[in-house]
């Protein structure tokens, strides 16, 4: 008896901790370079079906002077490799001697191209992430050798990409041909995974704004990637961050490029539609 | 060699002794969602528990939970509930189910269960992200577990 009056207690006490996040600065808001508008809080996606009354960036998340380095180029160091990036952007590989430039135009020219993916490619008959479509382009157009997911110039690549399309609103497609992948990428985020039988919900959706030892957990939101690491130093990808998440629930992981991260990949993004493209970011 | 396998023999019997009262993972005895009896036949020991609850490597239970009594021990998470009076609230048969399988006390909890080693989806050795292997075991060891309701029962 003693247990079940006192289980309703514990309850409680847990709901009331949920309710009142302890965020950093409720009301920073982020401006990058003094002109580009982040919105980094907006209204939920209906298809969340209640899941957040808001969707909230993963910067809003972080403490005051991380907040900061996101705010200005100078002080970012992802900043680093899209510059790096915009060489490679230009300069020929594979078969056909050609550059992304050549069919692209400036990086800037694909301004919107972030926001959409991942997207179904209909030649493929498959969803492709951004890395996906850029290796198709190396593989089919330049005849050149694909890159490795979050590996060697993809991370770079996407970062740059990512950069020209700050301040759009992410905007994945989950029906039409999507909607299959779509379904699969939701059914992994509610499994509870590994030994100690955690999902991304049950960290991300239950107890976002909770302190997990000496982490302050965010929603997990994909749309600050690729994102620069004060804790690795470098830039890191998509599915390397579900790769190390999973990882943490004690589980044998998926690795980065597989059907299911690609499908998670498409779940996860469309939970962040109307927050804008913020890579590359800053987070610890 | 003859005096090979006479040191096998002799060292796996050691083993059978320490662990002759131990109750496996498998066979732990549940009583209307309570384990009455002590996994070990060994008492607790408070002091030990307390390095269960607050080592990373060990419990990390701190990692959800704040406990006052640990507040030497820097960063306690916010996602279980403060434990201080679990002694008061709970009797010790109830603090070990709720360590050996959290989720027979609290359904559907986000708690791992401790003292628990099937049912697992895609389970991995330890945090390596690689799949678990003969080397799987529970969370903690059944006197961990032991000593970790003792460090619980002090919290009045
Ligand atoms: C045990 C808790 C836990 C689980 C389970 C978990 N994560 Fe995380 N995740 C974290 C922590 C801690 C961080 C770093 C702080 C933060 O941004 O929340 C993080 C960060 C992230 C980020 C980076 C957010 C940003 O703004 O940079 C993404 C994306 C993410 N997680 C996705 C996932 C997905 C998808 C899953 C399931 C496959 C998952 N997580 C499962 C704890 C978890
Ligand atoms: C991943 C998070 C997590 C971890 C790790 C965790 N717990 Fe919990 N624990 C919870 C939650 C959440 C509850 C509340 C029950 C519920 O709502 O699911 C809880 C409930 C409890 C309770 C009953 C609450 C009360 O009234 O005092 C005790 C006792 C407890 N946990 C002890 C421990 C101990 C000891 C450990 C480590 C060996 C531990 N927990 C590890 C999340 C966790």
């Amino acid at each position: 008896m003693k247990a079940n009056t006192l289980h309703f207690a514990a309850l409680g006490f847990a709901a009331a901790l949920a309710a009142a996040p302890a965020l950093a600065d409720e009301n920073a808001e982020l401006i990058i370079n003094g002109e580009i508008e982040i919105v980094t809080r907006t209204a939920a996606p209906a298809h969340l079906d209640g899941a957040f009354d808001e969707i909230l960036s993963g910067w809003r998340f972080r403490s005051d002077e991380t907040q900061s380095m996101e705010m200005d180029d100078f002080d970012n160091p992802g900043m680093i490799w899209v510059d790096a990036a915009r060489e490679v952007w230009a300069t020929p590989d594979g078969s056909e001697g050609k550059a992304c430039a050549d069919c692209h135009g400036a990086p800037e020219d694909m301004a919107g191209v972030r926001p959409v993916y991942p997207k179904w490619n209909e030649t493929a008959g498959e969803v492709f992430t951004l890395q996906m479509m850029m290796n198709d382009c190396r593989v089919n157009r330049m005849g050149a050798e694909p890159w490795g997911t979050d590996k060697g110039q993809s991370i770079p690549m996407e970062a740059l990409l990512a950069s020209v399309s700050r301040g759009m609103p992410m905007d994945v497609a989950i029906d039409g041909p999507a909607a299959e992948t779509w379904e699969m990428g939701r059914e992994l985020y509610y499994t509870r995974f590994g030994q100690l039988e955690l999902s991304c919900a049950s960290c991300h959706e239950d107890n976002y704004g909770n302190m997990i030892r000496a982490d302050h957990l965010s929603q997990g939101q994909t749309n600050g990637f690729p994102t620069y690491r004060l804790k690795n130093t470098k830039l890191n990808g998509v599915h390397s961050r579900f790769k190390g998440c999973v990882r943490d629930t004690r589980a044998e992981t998926f690795n980065p490029g597989s059907p299911e991260f690609v499908a998670l990949e498409l779940y996860v993004a469309s939970r962040g539609n109307g927050l804008s493209v913020e890579g590359p970011s800053v987070r610890n | 060699m003859k005096r090979r396998v006479f040191t096998l023999v002799l060292w796996v019997a050691g083993l059978g002794v320490a662990h002759a009262d131990t109750v496996a993972p498998g066979d732990v005895v549940w009583q209307d969602g309570t384990i009455p009896q002590s996994l070990t036949g060994v008492a607790g020991d408070p002091a030990e528990g307390a390095k269960v609850l607050s080592s990373k490597s060990i419990g990390n239970c701190i990692a959800c939970h704040e406990v006052t009594a640990l507040a030497d021990v820097p960063f306690h998470g916010e996602v279980g509930p403060l434990l201080d009076g679990a002694g008061d609230r709970w009797t010790e048969a109830e603090l070990r189910a709720i360590l050996v399988n959290s989720k027979e006390v609290f359904p559907d909890s986000v708690m791992p269960s401790f003292y628990r080693v099937d049912g697992f989806i895609r389970p991995g050795k330890a945090y390596t992200g690689k799949a678990a292997d003969d080397t799987f075991g529970p969370l903690l060891t059944a006197q961990q577990i032991e000593d970790a309701v003792a460090f619980l029962m002090t919290l009045d």
